[in-house]
């Protein structure tokens, strides 16, 4: 497979410069305007240094700007290679040990910036951010929109499924990619709203001013109202191995396939059952990437069994009740070893089962990005927050609730004279519903004429096959956003295809009996690759959950192109009862694993802190001689002390505490200090020009 | 039941845990109690690690000076590691001004016994590469002072005092100091009641209110001062760098390369600003980078991680008060260390563990009579 991602069921693939640059002294190719990091791994370079305490390999582990392990030197500076874009002629170099700061003694005049006055900053252009700013664009209200990214739309722009929730609030049916696109366009109709990209929030200060990076130089913006919508980081999990190069959180690699089209692995194995897992692994699959499969703690998936069954039938097994145990190789993931959970959680003796694979998928929660929220708040600034930040969901929930703030904003100012509708707070609590209870749904009865299955069992906030069936045939049993689908009584279907095409779990098919009654055309949805399904060749067809039905050969491949482009419609021809139960098509035979004989999970070599590489050991020794307070601990062992300011060790930290059977009330939490990322003194003193680029 | 111990030391800072480690080691029976849940959660770790004899006055060098040997040889005695670097401390002049205060005041530095010498401006070049040249006027230069980890030199104080038989109370409030006819019995925290003829007072910007309507009055001050650290680079320079130049806003600044690679600065802000508001301002930032690029263009390169703010609590002429309390018997101040509690505690510890075994030495009254509590607090330091 080669590295750079040139052709993608869904995305489609942007024309761009190739330029020269030079790695370490050797010269490469990449294209201008992409980060160093997808240009490095486009050139298979995975190593981007080596860390000064212990010279182990550094590289892409949060590809979001967060925590600072994919430090290179661009041009003779320290930069984020997931963060800084491509320029030709670039020098870039990796990092061994501390990096030199450059003996330029040139003077500077500086340029101090002044605080700035607005009436709304937001910060974070994600779903939630997006969302609000449209509101208060809508109602001329002088509004700032600062977001780190170089384009608008958060993690919408990494989602290539379509969405869920509800078609007349959030999009439902239309890839996350482009309801980023449709916010955007919709946003920059509203004069009022100023967007900063490439901005960075840095800091809430206790005299209520923001401080933010713009490029290289420094802005102090004081607003009358404040929101946060930055969304959430994912959390980490303490195994042996979990620092090696490979060991990604899911979103990182959703980053690298799909933003920055770049193939990082050839075969992964997921952590965690969540939605965000189970996306990454179908994303894996569209990117042409094999997925080995998943483990769940849990007895149950915690994401969309739609979403679940959508990766079985795919033929990615899911393992409930497994853990990782660790992650072996020598500077980059080689394998992976899981093993069975008992009902206390202990690993089953002789359960492990190790699958070669390249790349680890963290995907165990994601965790609010509201440090600024608390701060502000302590601050005594008028502080807001929506999304993610305030309470994790899905997007389609954070739209809304974006929207709802908008609002609020525009209240609180004044600006709105109308009650915020009650509806709205009922709606914006459907939207965040965890998927429901599973029903037990038989196939249909009937055999004849043409009719839609629905393999849909769980409840969860999604509408949109009710929203498209053109002769309104299609309703939901109960709540009209949380019920299950199913047709209306005496209701006509055309075999129009539309509730196949838009369903985002992929969970409808079409059984038309017209032509043959006893072998019907079943009409599956498909969003992999399109040679896997070329009218002829021989497909195996699964039921909802991934078992074989048989193979067959492919009769006809369509799609409804314009209002539901990727989604491939795969027609074969089945017996009458299989054919109601068939529901997918299976793309990868079932990896091998091999069985290694018992083994100790001892993770006390399990890196904690990533940035000091402090292990959990060192860490639990402390812990059992007494130490309550994580300041202390900092103190003692540097935990929390680096770049990334304790973002991912922190969940870890409590983690550890528990684990060890401490009262957690016990515990003295971190002290939250500005900076949010590091920032060169010389932005600070405006070293680099003054206000003009705005 | 009561406790009953021979001292009790109040706040476990940058003072209280060396005090303790130095009582314990005499044998006193002592506790330490602080509200915060774990050592140096006070001003302590706000520190930026500076530790010198550099100081204008015969008491705060001498007391510095035993500081000094104790932080120089920690880790060869007792194996924990404080992160010491012997890198000196320097003093650029830019200006005529500057250079006279430094050349004035070296007779006095250097009859306490302080190695100090006032260098050229090619020496202040080489013991720090890229500082600009235009203007310099030389500075004066100490090289055997240094600096060290607040965070790693309070835990290991700690672990020290306990070995010795201190005992630590932590996340508890002292509500009051117990007398019975101007002499002190103990105090009494919200959790029960200790007994003990010695309550030491180390309680910093917390002592006026932890002695009010007791003893004398205490004139001191909680100043605002702010502080950062930036990303670990190679290690290019070793002097802890005071810039006594003025500016808008500032009356200097101070940075230095920890053993860590990491550099950390400071500021005194012009007017000072007191209170007791920790949370970092935007003010700073701006301020102490335009200072810093000024003197070494270089650092406009270096990546600022993490900034704070923490409280000077400041007499009024910059000296420690420190001494036996005149109206209440047994009660005695260590505290108003004007910003200088991390590199004075370790020598202050042992002055103080003399005065409470009655053995202080003709050095100790020199010391005592600059820092007493009932001086006039009119000098002004040189160098505060």
């Amino acid at each position: 497979m080669p590295r750079r991602i040139e052709r993608h069921p869904i995305l489609s693939i942007p024309e761009k410069r190739e330029v020269m640059f030079a790695w370490n002294g050797q010269t490469l190719k990449g294209y201008e305007g992409e980060t160093l990091a997808a240009a490095l791994f486009a050139n298979g370079v995975h190593i981007f240094g080596h860390h000064f305490k212990d010279g182990s390999p550094q590289g892409i582990f949060c590809a979001n700007g967060q925590c600072s392990q994919c430090l290179v030197i661009a041009d003779g500076l320290p930069v984020k290679a997931c963060m800084t874009p491509l320029k030709e002629g670039m020098v870039v170099e990796s990092v061994e040990g501390f990096p030199a700061l450059p003996e330029d003694d040139a003077a500077v005049s500086p340029h101090p910036s002044p605080i700035r006055e607005v009436d709304v900053l937001i910060i974070g252009a994600g779903p939630a951010g997006l969302s609000a700013a449209i509101e208060l664009g809508k109602l001329g209200i002088d509004t700032l929109l600062v977001d780190d990214k170089d384009r608008l739309g958060g993690k919408l722009i990494l989602q290539t499924h379509k969405f869920f929730g509800s078609v007349e609030d959030s999009h439902a049916g239309v890839r996350g990619y482009r309801i980023a696109d449709l916010l955007a366009e919709e946003l920059a109709r509203y004069p009022s709203v100023r967007v900063w990209l490439n901005t960075t929030a840095v800091g809430v200060f206790a005299d209520g001013v923001v401080g933010a990076v713009k490029g290289k130089g420094y802005r102090r913006i004081r607003p009358r109202k404040l929101l946060v919508a930055m969304g959430a980081r994912e959390r980490m999990l303490a195994f042996p191995g979990n620092t090696l190069l490979g060991v990604f959180g899911a979103g990182a690699f959703q980053t690298l396939v799909n933003r920055d089209l770049v193939r990082p692995s050839s075969r992964v194995f997921i952590v965690g059952g969540g939605n965000v897992g189970l996306i990454a692994g179908y994303h894996a699959l569209q990117a042409g990437i094999e997925a080995a499969g998943l483990v769940e703690a849990l007895p149950q998936v915690g994401g969309y069994k739609v979403h679940a069954d959508k990766l079985k039938r795919l033929g990615v097994p899911i393992f409930t009740r497994h853990t990782v145990v660790s992650a072996n190789g020598d500077d980059h993931v080689e394998s992976v070893t899981i093993a069975a959970l008992d009902e206390n959680w202990r690993i089953v003796p002789g359960s492990y089962k190790t699958f070669a694979v390249d790349t680890l998928l963290i995907a165990v929660g994601l965790v609010e990005v509201n440090e600024f929220y608390r701060k502000a708040e302590a601050c005594g600034m008028d502080v807001f927050v929506a999304g993610d930040a305030q309470e994790i969901g899905e997007a389609t929930a954070a739209m809304f609730a974006g929207k709802v703030t908008g609002f609020k904003i525009a209240k609180s100012l004044g600006r709105f004279e109308e009650e915020i509708p009650r509806a709205w707070e009922t709606k914006a609590e459907i939207l965040k519903s965890k998927p429901g209870p599973v029903w037990k749904r038989p196939a249909p009865e009937k055999s004849e004429g043409v009719f839609p299955v629905f393999h849909c069992v769980q409840e969860i906030p999604c509408n949109p096959c009710a929203s498209v069936c053109p002769e309104h045939a299609i309703e939901m049993d109960g709540d009209e956003l949380l019920g299950l689908p199913r047709l209306v009584e005496g209701g006509r279907c055309v075999g129009c295809l539309s509730c196949v095409a838009v369903c985002p779990g992929l969970a409808i098919s079409l059984v038309d009996f017209r032509k043959d009654s006893r072998n019907p055309t079943v009409t599956l949805p498909y969003e992999v690759w399109r040679e896997n399904v070329a009218p002829g060749q021989t497909i195996e067809v699964t039921d909802m959950e991934g078992n074989t039905l048989g193979r067959y050969p492919v009769r006809r491949v369509t799609a409804l192109k314009k209002k539901f482009p990727g989604t491939l419609l795969v027609q074969v021809e089945m017996d009458g009862e299989l054919a109601k139960r068939a529901a997918g098509i299976r793309l990868q035979k079932e990896s091998a694993a091999e069985k290694p004989g018992d083994g100790e999970a001892i993770p006390d070599e399990a890196i904690i802190c990533r940035c000091e590489r402090v292990t959990a050991g060192e860490l639990r020794a402390h812990i059992r001689q007494g130490v309550r307070d994580m300041n202390q601990l900092k103190a003692l062992t540097r935990a929390g002390m680096g770049a990334c300011g304790s973002k991912t060790c922190r969940p870890l930290l409590w983690q550890l505490f528990r684990e060890e059977g401490v009262d957690l009330k016990e515990v003295t939490d971190l002290v939250d200090r500005p900076l949010f990322v590091e920032v060169p003194l010389g932005s600070f003193a405006g070293a680099w020009g003054d206000e003009s680029d705005d | 039941m009561t406790e009953t111990y021979d001292a009790i030391v109040v706040g476990a800072g940058s003072v209280g845990v060396p005090t303790a480690m130095a009582l314990a080691a005499q044998g006193v029976r002592t506790l330490v109690i602080d509200r915060h849940v774990s050592p140096g959660q006070g001003e302590n770790k706000h520190a930026l690690g500076g530790t010198r004899a550099t100081h204008s006055v015969p008491g705060k060098i001498l007391v510095c000076l035993r500081s000094l040997e104790i932080f120089s040889t920690w880790e060869e005695t007792y194996g924990d590691p404080i992160d010491w670097v012997k890198g000196g401390y320097l003093f650029p002049a830019y200006g005529a001004e500057e250079e006279k205060v430094l050349k004035e005041i070296l007779p006095v530095q250097r009859q306490s016994g302080l190695n100090i010498d006032y260098i050229s401006p090619e020496e202040v070049q080489e013991i720090l590469p890229g500082i600009r040249a235009e203007g310099l006027r030389g500075g004066s230069y100490s090289p055997d002072d240094g600096n060290a980890s607040p965070l790693l030199a309070i835990n290991a104080f700690y672990r020290r005092a306990v070995a010795e038989g201190a005992v630590f109370h932590f996340g508890e409030r002292v509500t009051a100091i117990l007398t019975r006819d101007d002499r002190v019995e103990g105090v009494a925290t919200e959790r029960g009641k200790y007994h003990a003829p010695v309550v030491i007072d180390t309680a910093g910007p917390f002592s006026p209110s932890l002695c009010a309507n007791l003893g004398e009055e205490l004139p001191i001050l909680p100043e605002l001062h702010e502080a950062g650290i930036t990303e670990p680079v190679r290690p290019f320079f070793k002097c802890l760098v005071v810039d006594l130049r003025s500016g808008p806003g500032s009356k200097n600044d101070y940075f230095c390369q920890n053993n860590r690679g990491q550099v950390i600065f400071s500021l005194a802000p012009d007017p000072p600003e007191i209170g007791l508001n920790k949370r970092s301002t935007s003010s700073f930032l701006p301020l102490v980078s335009a200072r810093m690029v000024d003197m070494m263009p270089r650092l406009k390169n270096l990546r600022v991680r993490r900034t704070w703010r923490g409280i000077y609590p400041v007499s009024p002429d910059g000296a420690p008060i420190v001494g036996w309390d005149q109206k209440v018997e047994g009660l005695l101040h260590a505290t108003a260390m004007c910003g200088q509690g991390f590199m004075l505690g370790p020598g202050m510890g042992e002055l103080l563990s003399r005065m409470v075994t009655g053995k202080t030495t003709e050095r100790d009254a020199v010391i005592l009579k600059e820092f007493s509590p009932r001086r006039r607090f009119e000098s002004h330091e040189a160098l505060k």
